[in-house]
């Protein structure tokens, strides 16, 4: 299969290299030969019916699949040119390559330990530096405002929104350079999801940010590039501007203007 | 199983819709014409009469535009095809007031001397016509070739423009009273070269529509 990359766009790095990449789930191929750049500072959505292995693609890039039973990755993925799969520390790449889940998913505990939970584990005790990464993660989360006054309080006890942008401060007090965002705003109102794809476009300035979506709009409304996904293969790949005005696919087209099926 | 009923529905009511705004366009060129070759006031009234019915139909179009943009958030071919819409309406209505304006001008002749026609008149308003119409059929077939013929064709119409100005230009020279003649039908012609300029503009609309590339 010919490698998707898009040209123009020399000034940015690349910060995933994807190559021949396939993915068995025992018997089951869910990933099929997929080839892909994604680069630095920009928002990549991954747009495809469900079981299309959006999700199972975005899992391979922090090696969340590791977990999963009788899974085989073959290929190459390429951080920073440093494969991924060989031989490298996961919890080293878990912190470099953070991920929102589809349903907020705060720990048990205050909206402060929450953001401070991953600084601990990675040896910071001091209370002043650890204030610091709080109070910094929720301001680049844009819900600082919101939770000021109660980070005493559980993280459980504020809105759906609200909760899933704690779980972004959480995800960047570990200071990642990717964020993978697995349906983040599936579960939210439609103003909360205005604010985390707000935010989102505001993050990318200092992030990388890799998003899943059932939500088309929201793939055309803040990534920069779209990939469309279906039986396990890259369909397409290219500027979000381009897959939604004018797809070179007709398989794209037909998903995307909702003749599919 | 078929998605999107509804928004299919609506598509294609819409394109009936332009399809329907364009065959009242190509019934008001055809009595235009008739009205202008052979001087008929009743035909150039009928023509007047006519343009608000296309004026109405692409207010009824643009809400249609509009609504669907708001409820179905079309992408792709359907966006592509509802922006054209907009834009190619634009255009028809524009050939509409161009009818009733030389419409008009026939009238004011028919009150004059009688001048004879520039000879190439006849020509130059049948090659407008085929390019409107061309334009027209390209859009209803989707037809990119048939719409690059439509450009081909401008250059035509503007080569009967200046033939035609320069003939009148002379006569105005010679004989002084078919100045107010001559001015009329210098108008009419501007008229005929613009109706030309709007046919190729719904030909590079309907181009965007196939390929999602815009004219230069």
């Amino acid at each position: 299969m010919k490698k998707m990359v898009i040209n123009k766009e020399k000034e940015k790095n690349t910060k995933f290299d994807v190559q021949n990449l396939d993915l068995h789930y025992g018997e089951f191929q869910a990933l099929k030969n997929i080839n892909m750049e994604i680069k630095e500072n920009e928002i990549t959505a991954f747009i495809g019916p469900s079981g299309c292995g959006k999700s199972t693609f975005l899992k391979t890039m922090n090696r969340m699949n590791d977990l999963v039973k009788n899974v085989k990755i073959d290929g190459k993925i390429y951080l920073d040119k440093e494969d991924i799969y060989d031989n490298i520390d996961v919890t080293k790449l878990r912190s470099r390559v953070g991920m929102v889940f589809q349903q907020p998913n705060p720990f048990p505990m205050s909206i402060y330990d929450n953001v401070a939970y991953g600084p601990r584990i990675h040896g910071i005790r001091k209370k002043s530096q650890l204030d610091e990464i709080v109070e910094k993660s929720l301001r680049q989360a844009a819900i600082w405002d919101e939770v000021k006054d109660r980070l005493k309080k559980s993280a459980l006890g504020v809105s759906g929104g609200q909760q899933q942008r704690i779980c972004i401060a959480r995800t960047l007090a570990v200071e990642p350079e990717v964020i993978l965002m697995d349906e983040p705003t599936s579960a939210l109102d439609p103003i909360s999801t205005l604010k985390i794809e707000d935010l989102a476009v505001e993050l990318k300035k200092d992030y990388t940010i890799i998003i899943v979506t059932h939500n088309m709009q929201q793939a055309s409304r803040i990534s920069d590039k779209t990939a469309f996904f279906l039986n396990g293969e890259v369909i397409e790949y290219n500027t979000t501007e381009k897959i939604f005005e004018n797809p070179q696919e007709k398989k794209t087209e037909e998903y995307i203007t909702g003749r599919f099926g | 199983m078929s998605t999107r009923v509804a928004f299919l529905n609506d598509l294609r009511t819409l394109n009936n819709d332009v399809i329907k705004m364009a065959t009242i366009l190509e019934e008001s060129i055809d009595k235009m014409i008739l009205a202008l070759t052979e001087l008929s006031a009743e035909h150039a009234t009928e023509v007047i009469a006519r343009d608000d019915e296309i004026d109405d139909l692409e207010r009824k179009i643009e809400i249609e535009c509009i609504l669907i943009i708001a409820k179905q958030q079309p992408i792709a071919t359907d966006l592509r095809k509802v922006s054209s819409i907009m834009k190619i309406i634009t255009d028809i209505e524009r050939i509409a007031d161009h009818c009733s304006d030389i419409s008009e001008y026939v009238l004011e002749l028919i009150k004059k001397d009688p001048m004879v026609q520039p000879s190439a008149l006849v020509p130059m308003v049948e090659a407008m016509k085929d390019m409107v119409v061309q334009a027209i059929n390209s859009y209803v077939a989707e037809d990119v070739e048939e719409s690059k013929k439509v450009r081909e064709k401008d250059d035509i119409v503007d080569n009967y423009f200046v033939e035609i100005r320069e003939d009148l230009k002379k006569r105005m020279t010679e004989d002084k009273k078919w100045i107010p003649q001559c001015v009329d039908y210098l108008m009419i012609i501007k008229y005929l070269e613009r109706m030309g300029d709007h046919a190729t503009n719904i030909a590079g609309w309907m181009k965007y529509i196939v390929t999602g590339e815009m004219e230069e």
